[in-house]
């Protein structure tokens, strides 16, 4: 199902030569018919191109948003929960203060830091969106750690004289990987949401599926327009339960105990 | 070049804390004892009475609060360059065959990893010789050596880690309760294994086990420990012939015997009393408190561990009354 999301918003608009930008000015708020399957925008473009290109953008961000965060977060935690001790406690209270900052406004904050030119860009939402998500990662990863540090195989390796570098690559973060990748798979989603938040503010991206929806909202009474809420809500509720399945169907893959 | 009868390995009031919330936990206060080339010291005592944490302390992987560890008369204690040096000499078999092996790690993978750290082989083929041979060494098939851990029986897996011990071709291997997680017939094989081993490779063992019946299989010499403390080092015979600490008597007295006859007539010396809390400052033996021969310099001076015969040493007040 994800994939067929996936592969939908990445090639269909190319195959079918759909343009989200076309208006036609006869055919507005079309309902959904033969020649506009998902009907048209108050504008007159064609909303299957809008939601299709639109998804683009949010699995886009949803999934870089995430590799930022759990590159940052699987690094930092693990340092921290393999030292331990001072180290741990320092990393760990910064942690907990910018846990104490709003995210929303982190992100704001993040944004305004950037150019104009850069701030609808998708590589500044990625950045942002990935600075801010990194905290839970970096918790889950640490505690991991801490627990992982004191298994037999760990000391093992210490005895044999392998580095800490080696360790925590070798030994520790192969054994964390499956809450890094189930929370890693939830965080696409949550990611997903976050920006489409973000496009409702006006700090997003210009198209996307959380656009859409908040596109959609502002029609009134929004019953006679169903189709502007209706196809992007249950494309990112489809992509968001599929993320779900597959973060545990990996979860599975990657356990070698589990594996025939 | 040391002198043949020099000790490889010497351990030297060797202290041990642990820093709690309910105070200061002395899990290892003073131990002492050597090691000969060739030789395997038995380390015995109850859960809790710091076996493991000796071991672990040896190797570095508990901070050493106060003594003394030489190999060979090299201080390995608040030395890393000289600890990191003698690592490959000075290797370890853990006690839980299913812990001590990373389960995402192929077996050819952990028998392997000391080699790829250490650089002691060059390319893919020479260190494959390698791990066949190390496993064939220890008596495992080595066409499995592309399955994982979990795959393998309690047995196998102890044969593994013993592999990755073996692989840096070390002088002495610290057993911490090699064998306490198997199965008993399995235990039999191991230990065979271990014994094999050792003749075969000039090894020198710390056998660490709180089954004194397993330890008196294997050990030249054996060493009680009670509540961190050595109480009682002597030859195997000397000690399962004529312990002098009332506790290793005590510990002698728990060991079923084979022949139903001499069973029947065992008399049990059970243990009353508390444990001292690890925790506490104790004044005095610290096994007063659960010894059925304590007496009035009990409470007031602590024992030393001396030589009371030829090669057995106690730390106990008895044997200068009698």
């Amino acid at each position: 199902m994800l994939l067929l999301v996936v592969l939908s918003c990445a090639l269909l608009p190319l195959l079918l030569g759909l343009d989200e930008r076309r208006q036609d000015t006869v055919a507005r708020d079309q309902a959904p018919n033969a020649s506009h399957w998902f009907g048209t925008d108050g504008l007159g473009r064609d909303y299957g191109a809008r939601v299709l290109v639109g998804g683009r953008a949010s699995l886009l961000v949803g999934l870089v948003g995430t590799l930022v965060c759990v590159l940052i977060g699987t690094v930092y935690g693990a340092v921290a929960g393999y030292y331990g001790g001072r180290v741990d406690d320092a990393m760990m209270r910064v942690v907990d203060f910018l846990y104490g900052i709003p995210y929303m406004f982190l992100v704001i904050l993040i944004m305004l830091t950037m150019s104009d030119e850069d701030r609808n860009s998708p590589t500044a939402v990625f950045a942002a969106l990935g600075l801010v998500q990194w905290l839970t990662m970096a918790r889950i990863v640490r505690g991991q750690v801490l627990s992982l540090r004191h298994e037999e195989y760990v000391l093992a390796a210490r005895v044999m004289g392998a580095r800490d570098l080696r360790i925590i690559f070798r030994h520790v973060l192969p054994n964390c990987i499956g809450p890094i990748v189930v929370y890693g798979t939830l965080q696409v989603a949550a990611v997903i949401l976050l920006e489409s938040f973000l496009s409702y503010l006006g700090l997003g991206l210009q198209l996307s599926w959380g656009n859409l929806v908040a596109d959609a909202n502002v029609v009134n009474p929004v019953e006679s327009r169903w189709w502007l809420l209706a196809f992007p809500c249950a494309f990112l509720g489809t992509t968001l339960l599929s993320l779900n399945f597959l973060g545990d169907g990996l979860r599975d893959a990657f356990d070698p105990k589990t594996r025939r | 070049m040391t002198p043949p009868d020099a000790p490889l390995l010497s351990v030297s009031g060797l202290c041990v804390r642990f820093p709690t919330a309910g105070g200061v936990v002395r899990a290892v206060e003073g131990v002492s004892f050597e090691l000969r080339r060739g030789e395997t010291l038995g380390l015995v005592g109850e859960s809790g009475s710091g076996k493991s944490t000796t071991a672990r302390a040896i190797v570095g992987l508990v901070p050493v609060a106060e003594g003394s560890v030489r190999l060979d008369g090299t201080e390995l204690v608040g030395a890393p360059a000289a600890l990191r040096r003698a690592r490959p000499r000075l290797q370890m078999v853990f006690q839980d065959p299913y812990a001590s092996l990373n389960p995402r790690m192929t077996v050819s993978s952990i028998v392997g990893e000391p080699l790829v750290v250490h650089r002691r082989v060059v390319g893919r083929a020479a260190l494959d010789a390698r791990v066949c041979r190390l496993l064939e060494t220890v008596g495992l098939d080595a066409s499995l050596r592309r399955r994982y851990p979990h795959e393998f029986s309690g047995g196998q897996r102890q044969r593994i880690g013993l592999a990755r011990a073996l692989a840096l071709e070390p002088d002495v291997i610290l057993l911490d309760e090699p064998v306490s997680a198997l199965d008993v017939s399995v235990q039999a094989q191991v230990l065979n294994l271990l014994e094999d081993l050792r003749r075969r490779l000039g090894l020198t063992y710390l056998f660490i086990a709180h089954n004194l019946g397993v330890v008196r299989h294997v050990s030249d010499r054996i060493a009680v420990m009670y509540l961190g403390r050595l109480v009682e080092v002597a030859s195997r015979d000397a000690l399962f012939g004529a312990p002098l600490h009332p506790y290793t008597e005590a510990l002698l007295s728990a060991v079923p015997v084979p022949d139903p006859v001499v069973e029947a007539a065992r008399r049990r010396i059970p243990l009353d009393g508390e444990i001292p809390s690890p925790t506490a400052t104790i004044a005095g033996c610290p096994f007063r408190s659960r010894c059925s021969k304590a007496f009035d310099r009990c409470a007031t001076d602590a024992p030393a561990l001396r030589e009371h015969r030829p090669g057995q040493w106690a730390a106990c007040h008895l044997p200068e009354r009698s």
